[in-house]
């Protein structure tokens, strides 16, 4: 199958306005006759249905958390970027464009990542018009910081809780309208199938989760907004909730999923402590802007620190090497999140790790308390710090905290054209849930930035478009697409509540995450991914054999929901190996060790794989099929990215 | 550590509840509380029993979804934290926990621990909102507003929405979750025009869910996982008593 991006023709700085003014409108008197289905609450999901009520349309949205307000987006903790310039210090569309491009490692799409930045500056508008509390100067101003890997200050925030804030703003605008009646909210409520009629996508199977209730709900249109897929590796920073089931639903309908490999390793997260952790939690890497990331210099001065002979704030300074300081002159701490943790890898590796299991690296301000005092210090990180504090026992302003990578974000989602379309028309795709503008790898702060950027400012445009095309005919649930999707997802739920095995749902995925972590995780070969191949394979046929699943469909089910998620959270490990073994090249998130610089940096095959990797669903248990959509840089030379 | 959990067990909204105790044993001090309860129901789930249901998300303290009354506190007895941000090395070997949901007439249970709280969804909806549409917004940096207020604003606006405050208190009040979200708009600009009926609105819906009256003991505040201030309830009956007066006002006209 040809992928049609449907990128417009011209100038990039001309695309998104110019097909803006080509894309069909919806007669005002006639958007009341759309409903439009919205699956997920975060800032994606909220965004974009409160912005679609606004203009008119009926929407019915759906979360599985207890309010909206609950969606991961909350957790999102260090800002969000936007091309203002408020600084003077050189930034502007282009560069934040540029910025994204690159950090992505080039393969990101120009006109989708060009969008993003051009609409960023209007997300920020939109928000402190609704009340959103940002930081703020002296002179009342909006205040900015540097974020992760950027050399300038464009990075919103509201202290440690950015997420929190924007998805509150996002939650008052979709609260509006459900007020005035435009939006039907439901929440407690998982989607388990979509509805395809003619091709195209008109409605959702969905199973409320205090009653077990399975509902079938119509629309002329269908946006996912249900968030990535990290909790594919078990641990993550991802909410416990989080799931791919939505996604993968959708895509064994016929959305294809693009670049399931592009995972992304967040630096700064809390070590594991043990086997009953049940998930990581990351500290903002705004951290990294004063702290100062170290490990001791040998082998010998960690085994002691390990076992406690000796302090941390003993060590002396030619004893602690600052290996991204060392390696990275220009950019020291500020590095990418994906440069950053292989770098804190490869360090435990060498066997030069600390805190108790030797899994850790220090993150130190002693510098940045000396230097700024410690109530600057407080202001900046305080809610971070007591967090540590809480979680770790150790007081971050006496000790240096510990850190370790721990997955974060996934770049690779279901593929979308330039209209957040996917491949099965009527479904869009938006924020972590699509694939489309890091590339392979986001650059900090840049989420947030997308999914309302997606929600906001894209789709109530590009929906528009396919709605006007289709025509308001009324549409319902009567069409016997829709009994036979409910018969499947019941039949499925059929199959999972007989499971009456011997090992929990809980077991199979932590195991599950195991074999991603190893083989799938920060550093890939062809060995360990065929190896994992296998495991996979096998853990598929044993969870369908032996899981546990207990009680019944009709009530408030935890075991049940659970068995649901993981099971297709196998499938969804099973493609990811396969698109890791399929690219092999290193770029971004993805990490090849067949390919590497001499200087054990990422390298990239452009020659080879300036593609998007679209893999297309075509039966149980049968492979895969590999679509490619070549990606064509025309303003931006592909260069190695070198953060020396 | 070895643990004793005495724990409410509902099987849905229309059954009568009991507690029932468990045994924890073998419990990490670096274990959350909610990863000690994962412990407790795999162990459950391996003899085929009913796991303990209790509502979490983030597990980092800021989705609001956890909610356990612990030996009588919300959220435990730590101060300025959440359920899941509780760890084990707070209690002591042999200790006895008991775990309640909220208890709060509002808030009826759905299942053991968890409780139905989309009667603060409905407060929000009547009127938490700047009514605004996408789009067509000034500059943000064309509204200044001082650091001091914004700063306040943005301590008003941490509300994770959990709701402990409510089940703190002794007459189930909803006043200090209610008060942040019109503090926070009634001390910003942007909240101006819609200040008075905003406070209107969300202050007749809180009472039309059937939550009490605010009798200034001030354990809401002592418990709130945010550390939300009670001088955000002040804020709210200035705003609310003037809204009444502007209303009579209005009505005097006409």
């Amino acid at each position: 199958m040809i992928l049609d991006a449907k990128i417009p023709a011209g100038p990039l700085a001309e695309k998104w306005s110019k097909h803006k003014f080509n894309l069909k409108l919806v007669n005002p008197a006639n958007k009341r006759k759309y409903n439009v289905i919205v699956v997920g609450t975060g800032l994606a999901g909220a965004s974009a249905a409160a912005s679609l009520a606004e203009l008119g349309y009926n929407v019915t949205a759906f979360c599985f958390q207890d309010s909206p307000r609950r969606a991961h987006s909350i957790a999102a903790q260090g800002g969000i970027n936007a091309a203002k310039n408020y600084r003077n210090d050189g930034d502007s569309v282009y560069r934040l464009f540029y910025d994204t491009i690159k950090g992505g490692d080039y393969r990101a799409r120009e006109g989708n990542v060009y969008r993003l930045a051009e609409v960023s500056v209007n997300i920020i508008d939109q928000c402190v018009a609704q009340g959103v509390p940002f930081a703020r100067e002296y002179g009342g101003l909006l205040d900015n910081r540097s974020f992760g890997g950027a050399q300038v200050s464009r990075t919103f925030y509201a202290r440690g809780q950015t997420g929190q804030q924007l998805l509150l703003g996002a939650y008052s605008a979709l609260n509006r309208q459900i007020h005035e009646g435009k939006v039907k909210m439901y929440t407690r409520t998982e989607m388990l199938d979509v509805v395809v009629v003619d091709g195209k996508a008109q409605g959702i199977v969905t199973r409320n989760l205090v009653t077990g209730a399975i509902e079938t709900h119509a629309g002329h249109a269908v946006l996912l907004a249900t968030g990535g897929y990290g909790n594919v590796f078990y641990l993550s920073t991802n909410a416990m909730g989080c799931n791919v089931t939505a996604a993968w639903r959708a895509h064994k309908r016929g959305a294809f999923f693009a670049n399931p490999c592009y995972t992304q390793i967040h630096p700064t997260c809390i070590p594991v402590t043990g086997d009953h952790q049940s998930k990581l939690t990351l500290m903002s890497e705004s951290l990294r802007n004063d702290g100062r990331v170290w490990a001791p210099k040998t082998v010998e001065l960690a085994q002691k620190l390990r076992k406690g002979e000796l302090k941390v704030t003993d060590l002396k300074e030619e004893d602690r090497d600052y290996f991204l300081e060392r390696k990275y002159p220009s950019f020291g701490n500020l590095v990418p999140r994906d440069v950053a943790s292989r770098n804190a890898k490869e360090v435990v590796d060498e066997g030069k790790g600390v805190g108790a299991s030797g899994v850790a690296v220090y993150l130190d301000f002693a510098e940045s308390i000396a230097r700024l005092g410690e109530d600057t210090v407080r202001a900046k990180y305080g809610n971070l710090f007591d967090m540590y504090y809480q979680i770790t026992d150790e007081d971050p302003y006496k000790v240096p905290m510990r850190i370790y990578p721990a997955v974060h974000y996934t770049m690779g989602g279901l593929w979308v054209d330039y209209n957040l379309m996917t491949t099965l028309p009527g479904l869009y795709c938006l924020g972590e849930a699509n694939f489309s503008d890091h590339g392979a790898n986001r650059l900090g702060a840049s989420a947030l930035m997308q999914g309302l950027a997606d929600g906001y400012f894209v789709v109530p445009y590009t929906v528009g478009d396919y709605l006007a095309t289709i025509g308001p005919k009324p549409i319902d649930t009567t069409h016997p697409a829709f009994a036979q999707t409910k018969k499947d997802v019941e039949d499925r739920i059929q199959q999972l509540i007989a499971l009456k095995g011997t090992k929990t749902v809980d077991e199979y995925h932590r195991e599950l995450g195991h074999i991603m972590w190893e083989y799938c995780g920060m550093a890939r070969s062809a060995e360990g991914l065929n190896k994992a191949k296998g495991l996979i394979a096998q853990l598929k046929v044993d969870f369908w054999k032996n899981a546990i699943v207990l009680g019944e469909n009709e009530e408030f089910n935890s075991s049940l929901e659970k068995a649901g998620r993981v099971a297709d959270f196998i499938e969804l490990g099973a493609l990811m190996i396969e698109d890791a073994l399929n690219r092999t090249e290193s770029c971004g998130g993805h990490f090849r060790v067949e390919s590497q610089t001499e200087e054990g940096e990422a390298l990239r095959d452009d020659e080879h794989f300036a593609y998007v990797a679209a893999w297309e669903y075509t039966g149980e248990d049968k492979p895969e099929v590999l679509n490619k959509e070549p990606l064509v840089f025309e303003n931006v030379k592909l260069t190695q990215r070198s953060y020396k | 550590m070895n643990l004793t959990l005495k724990v409410w067990r509902q099987k849905n909204a229309s059954t009568k509840g009991a507690f029932v105790t468990y045994k924890a044993d073998g419990i990490s001090a670096d274990m959350s509380f909610l990863e000690m309860l994962d412990v407790v129901n795999e162990g459950l789930i391996h003899k085929g029993e009913d796991p303990i249901h209790f509502d979490h998300d983030c597990r980092e303290g800021i989705c609001g979804m956890c909610s356990l009354y612990i030996n009588g506190q919300p959220h435990g007895p730590k101060r300025a934290i959440t359920t899941c941000q509780l760890h084990m090395r707070t209690f002591h070997d042999g200790q006895t926990i008991t775990i309640e949901p909220w208890r709060a007439g509002p808030f009826p249970v759905i299942k053991d621990l968890a409780v139905d709280r989309s009667a603060f969804d409905r407060i929000q909806r009547a009127g938490g909102y700047i009514s605004v549409n996408t789009g067509g917004v000034p500059d943000a940096n064309e509204i200044a507003i001082s650091k001091v207020l914004a700063d306040e604003a943005f301590n008003s606006a941490t509300c994770i929405g959990c709701g402990a405050c409510v089940a703190a208190c002794k007459n189930a009040s909803a006043m200090l979750f209610v008060s942040a979200k019109i503090s926070q708009f009634a001390l910003l600009p942007q909240g101006q025009p819609e200040r008075y009926n905003r406070a209107m609105a969300m202050v007749e819906q809180m009472d039309k869910e059937g939550f009490g009256s605010c009798t200034n003991t001030g354990a809401c505040e002592a418990e709130c996982p945010k550390e939300i201030s009670l001088t955000n309830i002040g804020r709210m009956n200035r705003d609310y008593f003037t809204a009444k007066f502007l209303k009579e006002e209005e009505e005097h006209k006409s």
